[in-house]
């Protein structure tokens, strides 16, 4: 199954300045490993260190996030497009 | 980057986002920062700021000492940029009778890449404003360099 990536832009300078990739993966956690697999530099932007998709990074599948589907199970099907959105946070203390 | 080190706005902008501090004060402000980034001298990147984007801070449980910008806040600056043949190339946010220095919080909540402008705003009166970015390994931010100069369009 062919899966579209779509790489946030402050990531793109981990993976290779591209704006997206192409995975083959049956589900969005198969496909978020073989993204990380391909650009290794990704994986802590993405994940904590116990492997959990890190809270800010929200994931999206043909504009559905995954959070309202079944995460990182939620299946994929050829010529799927993933897209992983920030969201910002932060403050004093 | 961290090789990456200076940032260049308008003073206009900059007071901008001080105004929006003072604006929201207790509360935090936040928006996004509109710009590009030009190759100068050795490979070197300069990122100029050519527009801001403010949001309303979403945190409505405690936004005297947290901001945040969500997934579809992040998309429509996108938008905005894209209409002006920009990107977003960073985020502001006010630091309300706090120095202007990110916190545990914001390294953990950071990405890598984007400039941080925090403004620290003291009983309403804008005062120090710096810039941050996350180094790669994310286990700090490096201070970022402000020129205050008029920034070609």
């Amino acid at each position: 199954m062919s899966v579209k990536v779509i790489i946030p832009t402050p990531l793109r300078v981990y993976a290779g300045k591209v704006e997206s990739t192409e995975v083959s993966a049956k589900t969005v956690g198969e496909a978020l490993g073989q993204l990380t697999s391909k650009f290794g530099d990704l994986r802590k932007h993405l994940f904590t260190e116990d492997g959990k998709l890190r809270s800010f990074v929200n994931v999206y599948v043909n504009d559905e996030d995954i959070r309202y589907l079944s995460k990182e199970n939620t299946p994929t099907r050829d010529g799927d497009t993933i897209s992983i959105v920030p969201s910002i946070a932060g403050g004093f203390v | 980057m961290a090789n990456q080190a200076q940032l260049k706005i308008s003073p206009e902008l900059a007071d901008k986002i001080r105004a929006h501090g003072a604006q929201t004060y207790p509360h935090e402000c936040c928006g996004g920062l509109l710009g590009r980034d030009t190759e100068v001298a050795d490979r070197r990147v300069c990122r100029e700021i050519h527009a801001l984007h403010p949001l309303v801070n979403r945190r409505d449980d405690s936004p005297n000492n947290r901001f945040s910008v969500t997934s579809q806040d992040v998309l429509d600056a996108e938008k905005a940029a894209r209409q002006q043949g920009l990107e977003v190339v960073g985020w502001y946010h006010s630091h309300p009778d706090h120095p202007a220095r990110p916190s545990q919080y914001d390294r953990d909540h950071a990405w890598p890449w984007y400039s941080y402008i925090i403004v620290s705003v003291a009983n309403r009166v804008p005062e120090e404003m710096t810039s941050w970015r996350l180094t790669d390994d994310r286990t700090e931010f490096e201070c970022e360099e402000i020129g205050l100069q008029r920034v070609a369009s």
